[in-house]
């Protein structure tokens, strides 16, 4: 029987089961997808929020604020990037201003450091790109980006380093209330833990149904992006967005921590919770509002585009509850979500010891993953060591991103285990760049079918039914 | 120092090796990505290369076999399994294999010949899902003809590029049912013949000014949907049409790879996405030379080695101090000409403009025109975008200006 069961290994799980090994619990993460990361957390806008957006005295400000200053040292520990390059909040008008002035006002009761109001010219010292209808800006010095899948990856193999266990294709169908705690169930397997933690984003309100609670609804709400290359990545260095309106935050452009420009997203209520299909009306207004952030976006640079889903609640504010005894919800976790995410789980901690006792930290836990982009920030002298010892390092598989075997290898030796090729991409790099996996895909395929020992035909995509080749060429079939 | 280091062992560096060779250059490296000489070719198993070079049909692997003979027979080194990541504008190369780590060489002259890569989904912002089985036809071409496998059973191509053309026909032997290749525009980008014996042969429909809509599956594609396009390229209302299908090959496209260019500082040519270049296939920096699909998208690799030709004696006779620019001569197009290599002349020589049309015309006329006189003409009954024309240009032609212009005349 494991301590705790936590569902769903997207951020704000991962960085739970994180936290609970740190103190000692024996954590079990079930994740329905073949791979960590692969729902609100796998599309979202990459960006450490500085908190002054969420209303103050809201779960959604304190956590922000909260999680933002915590992000630094974490990300340090996993060895995830993080760019602490600071965000605008941009006006085009009297009233935006205002609204910028509110923000002001607002930010500085949640507790955000450093924000003040920058005038035109200022704003061009530090944007030279940023539209000339641009009349003010809110600075945040505080903002930062990340990748949020690979702070989730990092966050759940450094729990499983630390002995929790992950199990995927885990789809929750059952959960049944025992003496000792809970028995969740799949269609094949039965998972006992003492306490229960609802982290399952989008299906958060099917799960808490199994429970008997029906007090929330997530809607997924639709925000799609356009993804420009590496390029294009210094128009701007700080996140842009635009004044919040009764229309929403609108579209923002910001640099990736891989030196992308990132542009999006929409925002659109939906009913279907896996439906993350890009529209046309979707492309076309994100390029009409980026254009109207930026002077000279060059979308015949896009790289791709992609849908994320929010997993909106109906409270307007995080839903942190324990609706009874040993079962915690974490659901509604939108926007600021991942930013908050390390503050949620202290948090969860928290009403964790209220039921269990005080918990102490860990003596042997070890908060420190080797990065994954180890090989690739090393210096050239480091790299040619590696290289000796390890030849695979020197063989460069997708060209566009510079990714070596030996990382791919990498990916798929170390916890949690790449099982597909977006498992890989999303640990590598490799396909994410100008071909999107055009040339090494092939190559990929074979080392993904070595390593896990599978027929090449079982390769997939992305788990599930997702394969890449139907059968041998000459082979015949049903005679 | 190295004399001339070629990037890229595919059939443009070959030839521009043994050029460089037979010029009396000794000391050439070819550095090579993939663990066999011939680039692309090497997938290219159908036949009808060499028909211009041999006078004979070969396949892609059987081309390439005859420039590998012929470079193997020298003392022209080679370097498999190794990846340039960075050429500086003096010629310093870094590159990296699993032998000797990452290392640099420096070099009198250097040859780009990198190749291309094919335009992806993602450039091409479909709407839809993003599932498993669309690939670009090149990437299907290498798991069909190199790894033995086939992607899929119900096919549906984007594109009427020659690879998009070639793989139909591919798809069909292997036992695929090919359901449709959309073209955008209102005629194919690939020649002629393909068209003939890919498509037509097979009864594998063209629908000429057809797009995809959609993209439909969660996890493997389950089908497309396609739809006619209006004279601006926008998909007509009310002419969506479902095809249910688990694969969809994109044939939309070819970019030059010139990301070392970049690193280089070599001045690119918007249109081709190659390098500007003279005469010499020199480009704007001093030494590197480029050649192939590096420089412009050829049609026929027989086209590619005669350039690379070009490029392997000039780069020998920079090397040998031979080169001698006596002018500087600029060669713009009208727009009904998109463009031409190479975009330069520097020396007074006899030299052949390659160039292609931007739509199809009939009954054109191409005029070369030297300060505002017409002084070259050439009737076309037919020219289209998918086939690369040339016109020669005599050295008495290069006398007194500074500017020729490429125009067409349309009856």
């Amino acid at each position: 029987m494991y301590d705790v069961a936590v569902i769903g290994a997207g951020v704000t799980g991962a960085m739970i089961a994180r936290t609970l090994c740190r103190f000692g619990l024996d954590v079990c993460i079930l994740e329905k997808e073949n791979d960590a990361a692969c729902g609100a957390t796998k599309a979202n806008s990459a960006i450490v929020h500085a908190g002054f957006d969420a209303k103050e005295g809201s779960l959604k400000a304190k956590l922000n604020v909260k999680g933002s200053k915590m992000m630094k040292k974490i990300t340090d520990e996993l060895g995830v990037k993080y760019i602490n390059n600071g965000s605008l909040v941009i006006g085009f008008n009297e009233e935006d201003r205002k609204t910028i002035e509110s923000l002001l006002e607002r930010g500085i009761k949640n507790g955000v450091d450093g924000l003040k109001i920058l005038g035109k010219e200022q704003l061009k010292a530090i944007e030279p790109n940023i539209s000339d209808s641009v009349i003010c800006a809110l600075y945040a010095p505080t903002g930062a980006i990340i990748c949020p899948y690979e702070l989730t990856i990092a966050a759940i193999g450094n729990a499983m380093d630390n002995g929790a266990t992950f199990k995927r294709n885990f789809c929750v169908e059952k959960i049944t209330k025992t003496d000792k705690g809970y028995e969740v169930s799949s269609e094949i397997e039965t998972v006992a833990a003492k306490l229960v933690i609802n982290a399952a984003g989008l299906f958060a309100d099917k799960i808490a149904e199994m429970i008997g609670d029906t007090s929330f609804k997530i809607t997924p709400r639709r925000g799609e992006y356009i993804l420009l290359d590496k390029e294009c990545g210094s128009i701007v260095s700080h996140t842009i967005f635009r004044t919040p309106s009764k229309m929403g935050k609108g579209i923002l452009v910001t640099p990736t921590v891989d030196g992308n420009l990132l542009t999006g997203p929409t925002s659109e209520n939906i009913t279907d919770k896996e439906d993350k299909s890009t529209t046309q009306n979707g492309f076309a207004n994100i390029i009409r509002e980026a254009n109207e952030n930026l002077e000279g976006i060059p979308y015949n640079k896009t790289i791709t585009s992609f849908c994320g889903l929010r997993a909106a609640g109906d409270t307007g504010d995080f839903i942190i509850n324990s609706p009874i005894d040993g079962f915690i919800n974490v659901a509604g976790i939108e926007s600021p979500g991942l930013t908050a995410s390390p503050a949620i789980a202290e948090m969860v901690k928290d009403m964790i010891e209220e039921k269990l006792g005080t918990l102490t930290e860990k003596k042997d836990f070890n908060p420190i993953r080797k990065p994954m982009h180890h090989f690739r920030s090393a210096s050239v002298e480091e790299k040619n060591e590696i290289i000796k010892r390890d030849k695979s390092f020197g063989k460069i598989i997708c060209r566009c991103e510079g990714v070596t075997e030996g990382e791919i290898l990498e990916a798929l030796r170390t916890n949690p285990k790449a099982y597909d090729l977006d498992g890989v991409k999303r640990r590598t790099r490799a396909q994410m760049g100008r071909c999107q996996g055009g040339f090494c895909t092939p190559y990929i395929m074979r080392l993904i079918s070595d390593e896990m020992n599978i027929p090449y035909e079982s390769v997939t995509k992305k788990g599930g039914s997702s394969t890449l080749v139907t059968m041998r060429t000459k082979e015949v079939e049903n005679i | 120092m190295t004399d001339l280091v070629i990037i890229g062992g595919g059939p443009a560096g070959m030839s521009a090796a043994y050029a460089a060779y037979q010029k009396g250059i000794r000391d050439i490296l070819i550095l090579e990505r993939d663990s066999s000489l011939g680039g692309i070719l090497q997938q290219c198993i159908h036949n009808g290369f060499g028909l211009h070079k041999f006078g004979e049909e070969l396949t892609g692997p059987e081309y390439a076999y005859k420039y590998e003979e012929l470079v193997r027979n020298t003392d022209i080194k080679i370097m498999l399994d190794t990846m340039v990541t960075d050429i500086s504008r003096d010629k310093v190369i870094t590159a990296t294999n699993s032998e000797k780590g990452i290392f640099t060489i420096e070099a009198k002259a250097v040859i780009l010949a990198m190749g291309c890569r094919e335009r992806s989904k993602g450039a091409l912002n479909i709407p839809g899902t993003r599932p498993s089985g669309i690939y670009s036809a090149g990437t299907a071409q290498k798991l069909v003809n190199m790894e033995g496998y086939l992607p899929g059973k119900n096919i549906v191509i984007l594109g009427s590029g020659d690879i998009g053309l070639i793989m139909a026909r591919r798809m069909t032997l292997e036992g695929a049912k090919v359901k449709a290749v959309c073209e955008l525009m209102p005629y194919s980008g690939g020649l002629k013949r393909n068209i003939v014996q890919c498509l037509d042969d097979y009864d594998i429909p063209l629908k000429l000014s057809h797009t995809v809509t959609e993209i439909h599956g969660k996890e493997r594609l389950r089908g497309v949907t396609i739809a006619k396009v209006d004279n601006f390229r926008k998909p007509i209302e009310g002419t969506e049409e479902y095809i249910e299908c688990d694969t969809l090959l994109l044939s939309v496209g070819l970019i030059p790879e010139n990301e070392l260019s970049k690193y280089a500082s070599v001045k690119l040519d918007n249109i081709t996405g190659g390098p500007v270049v003279d005469q010499n296939r020199q480009t704007s920096a001093d030494g590197i030379f480029a050649c192939g699909n590096v420089l412009h998208v050829h049609d026929l690799v027989d086209y590619v080695s005669q350039e690379s030709e070009i490029a392997g004696i000039s780069a020998a006779e920079y090397i040998q101090s031979k080169n001698e620019k006596n002018t500087s001569i600029k060669i713009t197009t009208d727009g009904k000409i998109r463009y031409s290599v190479p975009q330069m002349i520097t020396e007074k020589k006899d030299t052949t403009i390659y160039f292609r049309v931007s739509d199809v015309f009939k009954n054109a006329t191409i005029m070369v025109l030297k300060n505002d006189q017409v002084i070259l003409s050439k009737k076309k009954p037919a020219l289209a975008p998918g086939e690369m024309e040339s016109i020669r240009i005599k050295s008495d032609d290069l006398e007194n200006t500074q500017e020729l212009t490429l125009r067409l005349e349309v009856q």
